[in-house]
């Protein structure tokens, strides 16, 4: 069966980690002609990636053309503004995945540690919760 | 590819497929820095997760253990030393706590009838993060909701009692009563209305001008100018660049130091008023174990709601304690005297604007224990804890105006307080006046609250919602409060892990038991009180960046 739409969830803080995650979702979107939509969530304070949510929507917009450049159907991205992201990022990848209308994740986990007993990391999360495929990129 | 994700150039042809943002948020007066917010963070994913500013969390963690150990260790010889450094600030420096204080009141007056009221916090097109209701129980739980518990019958009856006491002069000419201005000797009717004039005038318009200064100077500083959401950044018009650097970092500490000393102390007290309300009620004990086991409660709470976040955690909560205190406060006007309570609102809220000019005087006061002893103190209690409620509030308050922010921050709070210190603290001295109650005027300070209560219909409701009020308001202070400290020691990011928030939460509730069992409470909130003095400087240099940074935004 092949895949429409992947969605991938991206932190423009930490793209240094997300290079294989992105590889891997070019990579299908190469094989089955799917769509790409890159999501990001960011809060209103400032931070690394961005002064405010305006400017941070436009890095996003500028990554997914640019990365959607070479891609048969292209990608493109969507910004959610978070009050507290830490909190509530899983909830909002999660609405992402039904308003897009995504049917496969993909996604970089962070690195396996302890504190994964207590606390799931995003990937692992989202793999348990959503309704369609997910693909953690360790 | 992906190592320049951060720094991708924007195109200027570049359209969004999607948006959803409803608005860009027009134009603001970015402050270009060559600063990189967290740039100053260590983070680690390895083993545990964690993404904090190296300095700042590191000198705050081992300075809070390093000073909860040595108070606990030293507690005899150290408790007259903070407690003599504090009477003498607040003693020798009262004019220039009260002179601060009018400072920050006419600032905020004057932005909210000049045009420097009409810019938007995060722009001109900015749309306001939270609806009136949560982001105003929000702000007012986090500012005062614990303290109108316990001083709204209290404080009206101490400056009720002390008026009607009138002047006594001591031998050396100096006069040694506690009574307000002139006090009004043998007058019932002036006692009562001297006496809610200087209890609006502690709970009014100056506590909330000194939040609203910290609260506005941060909120101009991260949403129209960009810099990280941590207290340095309001110093960026006085000390440049360097603000990045060690002013900065000391700025940020001292932050976190009054925030956590200042909760724990207040955790640590608040466990035995509520601990004296529940055995007023239920017969329960007053021991440390029942003390640590409150404690503990009021912690695990707090971490429940910080790690459920911003929105689940304590934006809830606020609002179901708005509701509570509202539901009492109706309660009190319908089955107290309602009639004596609607009238005394404005002749109060005259008292208040009567006696506002007198009361606020800093210099030549004849007064001298109550305006030290009361109203420096409480305006030094109200700038320790300015950091803290400033920067939740700042939090909370992206896409309203100047004026609105103003309006909601300094004017319908102080409505407020006047209206719910007329009815708590009215309807106790007309127990006393009228009925010759003297229920109230005999209890300790933390049963006063519900002695008035005994006097109303559902007693044993009504004390119950009393105390679940005080609980939950000290769990609002204290998840905002985690919130916030994590902030500031995470460099100004509000996305470092969940796990740090539970340490600061946790953190603050261990200090608390330790300083409970171990004694030093009294010594430590006088040292935190004591930070009061240098946030006064701090604070009046952001009265100056303000209107600086306001005057270079677009309007």
């Amino acid at each position: 069966m092949p895949y429409k739409h992947i969605m991938v969830p991206i932190d423009l803080e930490h793209a240094d980690r997300m290079g294989k995650a992105i590889d891997t979702a070019r990579a299908l979107a190469r094989q089955f002609d799917a769509k790409l939509t890159f999501v990001g969530v960011t809060s209103e304070v400032p931070g690394p990636s961005a002064h405010n949510p305006a400017e941070f929507e436009k890095k996003m917009a500028a990554f997914a053309q640019e990365s959607g450049a070479d891609l048969p159907a292209g990608a493109s991205s969507k910004t959610y503004v978070a009050h507290d992201p830490t909190a509530h990022i899983d909830g909002i990848l999660l609405d992402a995945v039904k308003e897009i209308g995504a049917d496969l994740v993909v996604m970089a986990s962070h690195i396996p540690n302890v504190m994964n007993a207590i606390w799931p990391s995003h990937g692992g999360k989202m793999a348990s919760h959503a309704d369609v495929s997910v693909f953690v990129v360790r | 590819m992906t190592e320049d994700i951060k720094n991708t150039e924007i195109e200027a042809d570049d359209q969004p497929e999607v948006e959803p943002i409803p608005e860009p948020e027009g134009d603001t007066e970015i402050i270009e820095t060559e600063f990189e917010i967290g740039q100053d963070n260590i983070a680690s994913s390895w083993k545990l997760e964690f993404d904090i500013h190296q300095v700042v969390f590191t000198v705050s963690a081992l300075g809070i253990m390093a000073f909860t150990f040595l108070t606990m260790a030293y507690q005899t010889a150290l408790e007259p030393v903070f407690l003599n450094l504090r009477n003498w600030l607040t003693g020798n420096l009262d004019w220039f706590f009260l002179l601060s204080g009018n400072i920050f009141v006419l600032l905020c007056l004057f932005l909210i009838v000049s045009p420097l009221g009409k810019v938007r916090l995060g722009g001109p097109e900015a749309q306001p993060s939270y609806g009136y209701v949560g982001w105003f129980s929000m702000l007012f739980a986090a500012g005062m909701g614990i303290g109108l518990m316990f001083y709204g019958v209290s404080e009206p009856m101490s400056h009720f009692g002390t008026a009607m006491g009138g002047i006594t002069v001591g031998e050396d000419g100096v006069r040694t009563d506690w009574a307000p201005l002139g006090g009004a000797e043998g007058d019932v009717a002036e006692a009562a209305r001297l006496g809610m004039a200087a209890t609006i005038f502690h709970w009014g318009l100056h506590p909330w001008a000194i939040y609203a200064v910290v609260a506005l100077a941060l909120s101009l500083f991260a949403y129209n100018k960009g810099l990280p959401l941590t207290l340095r950044s309001c110093f960026y018009p006085i000390f440049g660049e360097r603000v990045w650097g060690w002013p900065g970092h000391i700025i940020d500490i001292l932050a976190i130091f009054s925030t956590i000393f200042g909760l724990a102390t207040s955790l640590g007290i608040g466990a035995q008023q509520s601990a004296a309300g529940l055995n007023f009620l239920f017969g329960t004990s007053i021991s440390n174990p029942m003390l640590v086991t409150l404690i503990i409660v009021i912690t695990a709470i707090a971490l429940v709601s910080v790690v459920a976040g911003l929105d689940a955690g304590v934006k809830r909560l606020s609002e179901i304690n708005m509701a509570l205190a509202a539901i009492l406060l109706v309660f009190v006007i319908a089955f107290g005297p309602t009639m004596a309570i609607a009238t005394g609102f404005f002749t109060n809220l005259a008292a208040y604007g009567e006696y506002l000019p007198a009361l606020s005087m800093p210099f030549g006061r004849e007064d001298a224990n109550f305006a030290s002893g009361w109203t420096a103190f409480y305006w030094a209690w109200w700038i320790s804890w300015s950091p803290f409620v400033g920067m939740f509030i700042a939090r909370v308050s992206r896409g309203r105006t100047v004026r609105e922010f103003l309006i909601a921050v300094l004017i319908v709070p102080t409505i407020l307080s006047v209206l719910w210190m007329t009815a708590m603290g009215g309807t106790a001295i007309g127990q006393v006046v009228n009925d010759g109650f003297t229920g109230v005027q005999d209890a300790a300070l933390e049963l006063k609250l519900f002695e008035m209560l005994t006097q109303l219909p559902l007693t044993g409701l009504t004390s119950l919602v009393g105390i679940v009020l005080v609980v939950v308001f000290f769990v609002t202070s204290s998840d905002s409060g985690s919130l916030v400290i994590d902030t500031i020691a995470a460099g100004g990011k509000v996305n470092a892990p969940t796990p740090q928030r539970v340490f600061w939460a946790s953190f603050e509730g261990l200090v608390a038991i330790a300083l409970l069992l171990g004694g030093g409470l009294a010594a430590l909130q006088a040292m935190a009180v004591s930070t009061g003095l240098p946030f006064t400087i701090v604070l009046l240099g952001a009265c100056y960046a303000i209107v600086r940074g306001l005057m270079s935004e677009p309007r």
